[in-house]
């Protein structure tokens, strides 16, 4: 029976739901079927199969119409295919909507909406209960009684998202709805900002409670997976509000356990040409490093430091050497390479005045430049120096092993669309 | 907390369905229907059942509801504060919204988020020309009327299109927008290029349009020096397929529009011989072209 969503497993009595308690538990699945593609079932082998193959069902109910398969001799593929250029909004946010509930939570969540209509109420616990059974409940049959203990702490939770305040009147605390501000929200803002803001997702929160409209925007150099981080950047970024501390659990890169570090974070850094974002932080002895959020799994706040603004002085110094997320923070080493140019390709110049993130760019002659910079780390600049190939007249590095490093691999190209030739040294 | 039932697609089903009972018009058809089309594939059974059984009490065996009022779509503080910290975005006034949330903190800094390698010469967003222009042409595509743009062709020429605006598009890479258009001989222009715009009210359009026309890019991707890792991230925004076809040989069938032709070349170039172009030929013998071009430079 394939629609139906409880499937009791008979083995470990376990039932199959469409949602999910823990967001975690799905971040990595999602990024693999998305960014890679092309692994069978066999290749999962870090959990179980039957979470495989649960995690797999769980994504192809919610982004069934992205869902695609694939025979390989490995066996079956799964893969998400999505043109980031189609005007569709992120089929990703989905996830975000798959947390799931008790029975208890989402029937008190409409009574309490319902009771609290009303703008002037103001009603203790106590007093909540009695309506809620007297009014709402007390019609159904098989009656639920909800303990003040479970009302209590859903009241709370309201108060923390600001959907009630509570105030204490006697000894008693009475509970009413916050008021809310007039705002007027904007359908094509808000989808504007859903995809391309941090935590965007947020954004298509709002969105679903607006009536749908015309979608106005689509995106190029879209990376809709960041998504999958936004827990982890938000926490990062109000530790970095805060001035503080957050202790973090990332993925050893060798081994099979996270590894738990303190950090100073200090600044995000997001790539708009990979998708990449790396919290750019402080750790002990006062090393700079650079983390990528999609391997963290956890942040903990752990408070205030003192001091901080040293922290910032020192990045402000370090910052105006590094072209990229490497916070390789030795010596500094000088780049320069010149470009040539033929009558009418003026675009060059403007290519490198627009693609430049740091260094300078000064013209040579009439259709020559050269750019030139000082970086802590310029093998983070071979790949871009090899998107001028085909105009690179020559290239000066500190770090000869760039130069290296530039002709071997343009020699290794060369062999391989065009054959053997000499090297060039 | 971003991940919360309160925002989940069964809760927006569920306030969608208790509107309905709520109103006296709910029955079992419109039910499904709602879940069927809010919700997801396999939540028919669980929310109508869990409704109809009384496991959620909140809609009796009639289809109506004790419930006294429409459920309300209020925002939260999380929805509240992530409004407040993109009123800072200078992209905002685009929109022309006038959003006042006096006694509300942003949920983070913008300041603290540096896009390290976005280009340099993104629109002007702030130019109160660029935001005359965009604001008509955002209005121009809800209410689908056409208008007449006066922009510089690549020789510096005045050029003028009438045309049907379709949508826009933004480049995070490129910090820029452009508006698709129908009706004229070009496909798209970029918004911070236009001189002036304005509705048009006559009838002398093009019948005939460019559609979007998309090529492949075959590419074999050795994973060596994490390659396999940093392409697949860095093409990741196109519709693609992958396949292993050796121990640590990858194939790639990347999708891409024909107008961004140059920016493949480039992009593939930018990966050195970890990924090797082999389709299309036209792809492959434009990476040639530019291999032979700097063979000769270096070797002159």
């Amino acid at each position: 029976m394939p629609h139906l969503t409880t499937i009791y497993k008979e083995k470990k009595g376990v039932a199959y739901r469409e949602l999910i308690k823990n967001f975690e538990k799905i971040r990595s699945y999602m990024r693999d079927f998305y960014i890679y593609g092309f692994k069978s079932r066999g290749s999962y082998t870090e959990k179980s199969l039957r979470s495989y193959d649960d995690e797999k069902r769980r994504i192809e109910s919610w982004l069934g119409d992205y869902m695609s398969f694939r025979w390989t001799e490995s066996g079956k593929t799964v893969f998400l295919s999505v043109d980031s250029r189609q005007p569709r909004g992120n089929p990703l946010f989905r996830a975000w909507k798959s947390k799931s509930f008790t029975d208890s939570d989402i029937t008190l969540h409409f009574i309490i909406s319902d009771i609290f209509y009303d703008c002037s109420a103001a009603y203790s616990c106590g007093e909540l209960l009695q309506i809620i059974e007297a009014d709402y409940l007390s019609r159904f049959d098989n009656l639920t009684y909800f303990d003040q203990s479970t009302l209590r702490k859903k009241l709370k939770e309201y108060v923390g998202c600001g959907i009630l305040s509570e105030r204490k009147s006697g000894n008693k605390i009475l509970y009413s709805r916050t008021k809310d501000p007039y705002i007027c929200l904007d359908y094509s803002m808000l989808s504007f900002f859903s995809e391309i803001a941090p935590c965007g997702v947020i954004g298509s929160f709002i969105l679903d409670k607006l009536p749908a409209e015309q979608q106005v925007f689509t995106f190029k150099h879209h990376y809709i997976t960041q998504t999958l981080d936004s827990e982890i950047l938000l926490a990062l970024l109000q530790c970095i509000s805060k001035k503080g501390m957050a202790e973090i659990e990332i993925d050893g890169r060798r081994s099979k356990h996270p590894n738990v570090l303190r950090i100073v974070p200090i600044k995000i850094f997001i790539s708009v040409q990979n998708g990449r974002q790396y919290v750019i932080a402080y750790t002990g002895g006062f090393v700079l490093q650079s983390y990528r959020i999609d391997r963290i799994k956890s942040v903990k706040f752990c408070g205030e430091i003192e001091n901080h603004e040293k922290y910032l002085s020192d990045f402000a110094i370090k910052r105006r050497h590094m072209w990229g997320a490497s916070v390789r923070t030795g010596k500094v080493e000088h780049i320069e390479f010149t470009v040539n140019t033929e009558d009418g390709e003026e675009y060059i110049y403007r290519r490198l005045m627009r693609e430049k993130r740091i260094g300078e760019v000064h013209r040579l002659g009439k259709n020559k430049y050269v750019f030139s910079a000082d970086v802590y780390d310029s093998t983070e600049m071979i790949p871009w120096i090899r998107t001028f190939i085909c105009r690179i007249e020559d290239i000066k590095a500190d770090n000869y092993a760039v130069v290296r490093s530039i002709k071997q691999d343009f020699n290794a190209m060369y062999d391989m669309y065009c054959g053997g030739g000499d090297d060039i040294q | 907390m971003i991940f919360s039932e309160l925002y989940g697609t069964y809760y927006r089903a569920v306030a969608e369905i208790l509107k309905q009972a709520v109103n006296g018009t709910l029955t079992e058809k419109p039910m499904i229907e709602i879940v069927q089309r809010r919700a997801f594939s396999e939540s028919v059974t669980e929310i109508c059942n869990s409704l109809k059984s009384g496991k959620w009490q909140l809609i009796l065996p009639d289809y109506t509801t004790l419930l006294k009022h429409e459920p309300e779509d209020r925002l939260t503080m999380l929805e509240k504060r992530w409004l407040k910290t993109i009123l800072a975005d200078k992209r905002i006034r685009l929109f022309g919204v006038k959003i006042d949330l006096p006694d509300v903190q942003p949920l983070f800094d913008l300041a603290d988020i540096e896009y390290f390698d976005k280009y340099g010469d993104g629109d002007d967003f702030e130019s109160i020309e660029y935001i005359k222009n965009f604001t008509l042409i955002l209005q121009a595509i809800k209410d689908k009327y056409p208008l007449q743009i006066d922009i510089p062709d690549r020789k510096g020429q005045l050029m003028r299109i009438r045309a049907v605006p379709e949508h826009l598009e933004y480049s995070e890479k490129d910090d820029k927008f452009r508006l698709y258009v129908r009706g004229a001989g070009v496909k798209a222009v970029n918004i911070g290029k236009i001189i002036s715009v304005k509705r048009y009210n006559g009838s002398n359009l093009r019948k005939s349009y460019s559609e979007r026309h998309e090529e492949c890019a075959v590419l074999e991707i050795t994973d060596e020096r994490n390659s396999l890792e940093r392409c697949l991230f860095h093409f990741a925004h196109f519709k693609k397929e992958v396949e292993q076809i050796a121990d640590n040989r990858y194939r790639a069938k990347i999708f891409y529009d024909a107008g961004d032709e140059s920016e493949m070349v480039i992009r593939i170039l930018s990966f050195g011989p970890m990924v090797k172009a082999v389709g299309s030929e036209r792809l492959v013998n434009l990476i040639k072209e530019r291999l032979k071009r700097q063979k000769k430079l270096w070797t002159e």
